[in-house]
């Protein structure tokens, strides 16, 4: 091969003056970790009431919830991206669209937004596969004790789904993680945006991938790590994961 | 909200969108889930082969993939590919790579490891009297895998490995962050050249939402079929 390798760039200062490239790198995961954060918390609030609402008995309700899902699910997240940076201004009342045009930092709600509602279908079904796990008599238990169905769910359904959904939660929280980098292309420049703009800068580009791909495997390890420490807390006993 | 749409631009590129965009999507969905489940079944017999080396490169090779965002892995691949070529064609300098192959290799590369974590189920799902019977009958490893092991676990992940083909299918829209005309990216660029970002972008969502909407009531139909021969 004859790359020229130069490790030591990372502590060359940059050209956008805001320190060396190292510096550039970390903000970037900084912000990649700040919008997943957002787009999680979207996420799981929708996903949670969306996958409820698929179980309910009432045919509307599941028919909404399913149809959240579809939509969500069949359009690439990139074209969803799209609509909600380009399209969603053009289409609402003139003075609404100036307005969300002029909303500083732009790319990064749009990106929390449209990462976590995208995510939030996937949440939907998670909670949905969970509360349909429970043994029926649960639910017939919670009402044959006299409570409501938003009490059966608050206090007898939804504590249990969410301790059984916890495993595949952590990995639609690292698609979250992951998925925030297709923002870069509405011009959000976290983790892969700032590796991709050091090696236009600098022109080492095995370097500037390889650091990216280090940073994006250490958070995978930590939200790895401390989540198995959050299912083995709430693992509920007398399941195969519990105690 | 419609008055001032111009559905005209979306006529007008129709021929493009479709004969270009399109193709170079499907064509590129099409090699990538193949070339991926080829590759994704090595691994998985790999990782299950008992040798220890050999299940542990895979399974590295399996986690680095799964934990990397798509977008860095395109951009690896597509500077990473000219020195690969350089590599096995011995040629004194990085070769030039099209669009296409570097993004073929890009998606058959990635789409190994998430196949080969559905292959893998597979195979583990085949009782172990299959292949001990196999053996029995004196077929060698490679004969019980080909004849009696991958047949039933293919059929079996089936559905599965399909749903993973939408996904695939909907991923290669990724490509766009290297300028590649795919169907997004033709829609972009008659966007962007025509001012017209709403028609061409509801337009493309539309395309995207059909055609995943159409597949994934496919795929459910088949497993129902499939679950009903068991």
């Amino acid at each position: 091969m004859n790359y020229h390798w130069n490790w030591r760039i990372f502590w060359e200062p940059a050209p956008n003056g805001t320190g060396t490239y190292l510096d550039m790198l970390l903000s970037g995961l900084v912000l990649t970790i700040e919008t997943a954060l957002c787009a999680w918390i979207i996420a799981l609030a929708f996903g949670a009431v969306v996958g409820v609402l698929r179980t309910l008995l009432s045919k509307a309700a599941s028919w909404f919830g399913f149809a959240y899902v579809e939509f969500f699910r069949n359009m690439p997240l990139l074209v969803q991206l799209f609509l909600w940076f380009f399209v969603l201004p053009e289409i609402l009342p003139p003075s609404w669209g100036l307005w969300l045009k002029q909303i500083p930092n732009a790319p990064f709600y749009t990106a929390a937004i449209g990462v976590g509602l995208f995510m939030s279908a996937r949440v939907a079904e998670q909670t949905r596969a969970g509360i349909n796990s429970l043994p029926r008599g649960q639910k017939l238990a919670a009402t044959a004790l006299g409570l409501t169905t938003a009490q059966a769910y608050r206090y007898v359904l939804l504590p249990m789904a969410f301790r059984i959904i916890l495993p595949p939660l952590t990995s639609e929280f690292l698609s979250t993680i992951k998925n925030t980098s297709v923002a870069i292309t509405i011009g959000l420049i976290e983790l892969t945006g700032e590796a991709r703009a050091m090696q236009e800068f600098s022109f080492q580009v095995f370097e500037a991938f390889t650091a990216a791909t280090v940073l994006y495997l250490l958070i995978n390890i930590v939200v790895v790590t401390a989540m198995r420490f959050l299912e083995r807390g709430l693992a509920v006993p007398g399941y195969i994961s519990g105690k | 909200m419609f008055a001032s749409f111009d559905f005209d631009v979306i006529r007008r590129s129709l021929g493009y969108l479709f004969f270009d965009g399109m193709t170079f999507t499907l064509t590129l969905t099409g090699l990538a889930a193949l070339g991926g489940l080829i590759c994704g079944t090595l691994i998985a017999l790999m990782r299950l082969s008992g040798f220890k080396l050999l299940g542990r490169i895979a399974g590295l090779y399996v986690d680095l993939m799964r934990s990397l965002p798509l977008v860095l892995v395109i951009f690896w691949f597509y500077f990473l590919v000219p020195y690969i070529g350089q590599w096995l064609t011995g040629s004194s300098r990085p070769i030039r790579v099209g669009a296409f192959t570097s993004s073929l290799v890009t998606f058959i590369m990635f789409e190994a490891a998430y196949f080969s974590e559905i292959m893998r189920a597979g195979i583990q799902s085949i009782s172990k009297g299959q292949p001990a019977a196999a053996q029995a009958l004196g077929l060698t490893y490679s004969q019980t895998m080909r004849y009696v092991v991958l047949p039933q676990a293919f059929r079996n992940m089936l559905p599965v490995l399909l749903t993973q083909t939408i996904v695939l299918f909907q991923d290669t829209s990724l490509v766009y962050v290297l300028s590649i005309p795919d169907f997004l990216g033709a829609a972009s660029k008659v966007a962007q050249r025509d001012g017209r970002l709403v028609e061409m972008y509801l337009f493309a969502a539309v395309v995207y939402f059909a055609i995943s909407c159409m597949a994934s009531f496919g795929v459910r139909r088949l497993q129902t079929r499939i679950a009903f021969v068991h």
